[in-house]
């Protein structure tokens, strides 16, 4: 595509900065080519700069700079089904920075529509991201929403997403967020979850922690409505001197709820530290909540099956970390 | 190709394996009759070399070389491989991949992983994408567990109970599956409670109270495990004298 045309597509004058982040964003599994793609709708924001907006039929993508980052509005309308996924591309370029992303979702009745978002802090010494997310889903309404982070080798990010979850009755949330590229740096994050009668939701962490990385993980699950389903699942790998928390909740206030926390944390290295904290309260009798929690190290039977395949003992534990984290 | 001699191998205080020998040929079925406790799946586990089984007396010669204290990797480089009773589930890791993984360090490869997967009666179309984890059934997985092996070709494969958990109408399928790794000339140590099927081997030996008690053709010594073994005490007790049977 000729650099002219894509000019006119996105914020005038920032096509190299444009360039830069489409090229972390293609590090980190992203396609970049979607991102100018008119048939896609999307969301680009590099630090508090606003390089695209583009909205599609039942999509509105509508976004604003702040003196910090960036107020982003995204409606879908009810009965939608979109095509293909939403692009979100977030990023810091520089070494240093703060961006505040304040993202509120709609999704309209009996839409459905999925998310691809991709955070790229590739140069990041000391970049600080936040981003606080609403989400909407209205009654028998479907969301999918997969985060996908690169984080330069220095590991000087901070990284806060907060998401506010509220589903109506039979609707359905599910997200996956991911960073096992690059170094964590500190990263909080804390999903909370209110769900109707039938809904269902899904909340689905996947974190390699490497060096001095520090790691909490607060996924909690508000099953407010009868027969509401959630599963809180984290997976997270903890090497050299990480110390990493992950604090699963399940509140059962419904009949016939159902909630499920599923932790697996593994130590790599003796300096690794990981803490798992199932937290389940239930206030209706009917509701039924579960946990299943292991922290340790590698599954010895893994690796040794692995291992009976003649791969060495290092080669096995990468296999099984990298499915893991998959 | 195989030889132990004298193996011994004491767990939490208890001799679980003791004065064990056993010889296994190349290209051989070698089928091990026992009953529950008797130190079947313990054997394989010292055979492989897993860890918490390094044996505390005896040796493990294979192919003129002595590899008692060989770490897994080694002994699997070197054409041994296990297909356990419990297999593994992995998070992530599809079945395809399990099997090319397999695949990666086979000295030959007459059969493609799909060849293999096929071959233990699972259709590739349907199962090459499913994950090898808690979604297979018990069944399914030792399948995969069993064309993961065939898909290493390796020298010597220890199959702990393959035919567990298989329907019957499929014991005919896993009796295939097992001939074809003597056919393709790996030689096959066969732990299995089933007669019908222990009747395949070339050879056999019963396993009693951590001891191999007696080696040879796989109808005597199927008459031998049900005259003796089946009502025996030795069951999770350790023979310790000479036994005299009839
Ligand atoms: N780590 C251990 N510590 C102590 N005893 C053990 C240990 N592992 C196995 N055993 C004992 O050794 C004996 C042999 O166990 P093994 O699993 O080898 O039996 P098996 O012949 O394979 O039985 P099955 O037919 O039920 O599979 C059993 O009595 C078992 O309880
Ligand atoms: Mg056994």
């Amino acid at each position: 595509m000729p650099d002219a045309i894509a000019e006119l597509k996105i914020l005038p004058g920032s096509s190299a900065e444009f360039a830069i982040l489409s090229n972390s964003y293609a590090s980190s599994g992203g396609d970049a080519a979607v991102l100018l793609d008119d048939r896609a709708a999307s969301l680009v924001v590099s630090h508090h700069r606003v390089l695209r907006a583009h909205s599609i039929p039942g999509v509105r993508i509508e976004g604003e700079e702040t003196s910090t980052g960036a107020r982003a509005r995204i409606t879908v309308e009810p009965g939608t089904q979109a095509p293909g996924p939403v692009h979100l591309c977030f990023g810091v370029l520089p070494k240093e920075g703060l961006q505040e992303i304040q993202a509120e979702f709609f999704i309209g009745e009996g839409a459905r529509v999925s998310f691809l978002a991709h955070c790229s802090f590739p140069n990041a010494v000391r970049v600080k991201h936040v981003m606080d997310a609403r989400i909407h889903v209205a009654k028998g309404a479907a969301m999918e929403y997969a985060e996908t982070h690169y984080h330069g080798p220095a590991g000087g990010v901070e990284v806060l997403p907060t998401a506010h979850i509220e589903l109506e009755e039979g609707a359905s949330y599910k997200s996956l967020f991911k960073l096992v590229q690059g170094a964590v740096g500190v990263l909080r994050l804390d999903y909370q979850a209110h769900l109707q009668k039938d809904a269902v939701c899904e909340l689905d962490a996947r974190i390699y922690g490497k060096s001095d990385d520090r790691i909490t993980i607060n996924e909690s699950l508000y099953l407010d409505g009868e027969n509401s389903r959630g599963l809180a699942k984290s997976r997270v790998v903890a090497a050299d001197r990480c110390v990493s928390e992950v604090i699963g909740e399940a509140v059962g206030n419904a009949p016939h709820a159902r909630g499920h926390v599923d932790c697996v944390e593994i130590l790599k290295g003796p300096l690794a530290r990981a803490v798992a904290i199932p937290k389940l309260t239930v206030v209706d009798e009917r509701a039924k909540l579960t946990h299943e929690a292991a922290i340790g190290s590698v599954d010895k039977k893994q690796v040794e099956t692995l291992m009976a395949r003649g791969m060495s003992e290092d080669e096995a534990v990468d296999v099984v970390v990298k499915g893991l984290l998959r | 190709m195989l030889e132990v001699t004298d193996l011994q191998l004491i767990l939490g205080g208890k001799p679980v394996l003791h004065d064990l020998n056993l010889r296994v040929h190349e290209a051989e079925i070698h089928s091990i009759l026992g009953a529950n406790g008797t130190g079947k799946s313990t054997l394989a586990a010292v055979l492989m070399g897993l860890s918490g089984y390094q044996p505390t007396g005896g040796r493990i010669v294979f192919d003129g070389e002595d590899i008692t204290r060989l770490p897994i990797s080694e002994r699997a480089r070197r054409g041994i491989t296990l297909a356990w009773q419990e297999p593994a589930r992995f998070e992530g890791l599809t079945v395809g991949e399990y099997l090319r993984l397999s695949q990666r360090n086979a000295k030959s490869q007459p059969l493609s992983p799909e060849e293999c997967l096929a071959k233990v009666g699972l259709s590739p179309e349907k199962y090459w994408k499913r994950a090898v984890d808690a979604t297979l059934s018990g069944g399914e997985r030792r399948r995969v567990e069993l064309a993961s092996v065939l898909a290493m070709q390796p020298r010597l494969v220890i199959l702990d109970e393959p035919d567990s958990g298989i329907d019957a109408l499929s014991i005919g399928n896993i009796v295939d599956v097992i001939r074809t790794f003597a056919r393709n000339g790996s030689a096959v140590l066969l732990i299995t409670h089933h007669e019908e099927v222990a009747a395949i081997a070339d050879r056999s030996s019963s396993l009693c109270g951590g001891t191999i008690l007696k080696t040879g053709d796989p109808a005597a010594i199927a008459r031998f495990f049900r005259n003796h073994c089946q009502e025996c005490q030795h069951v999770n007790v350790p023979i310790r004298e000479e036994v005299h049977y009839a």
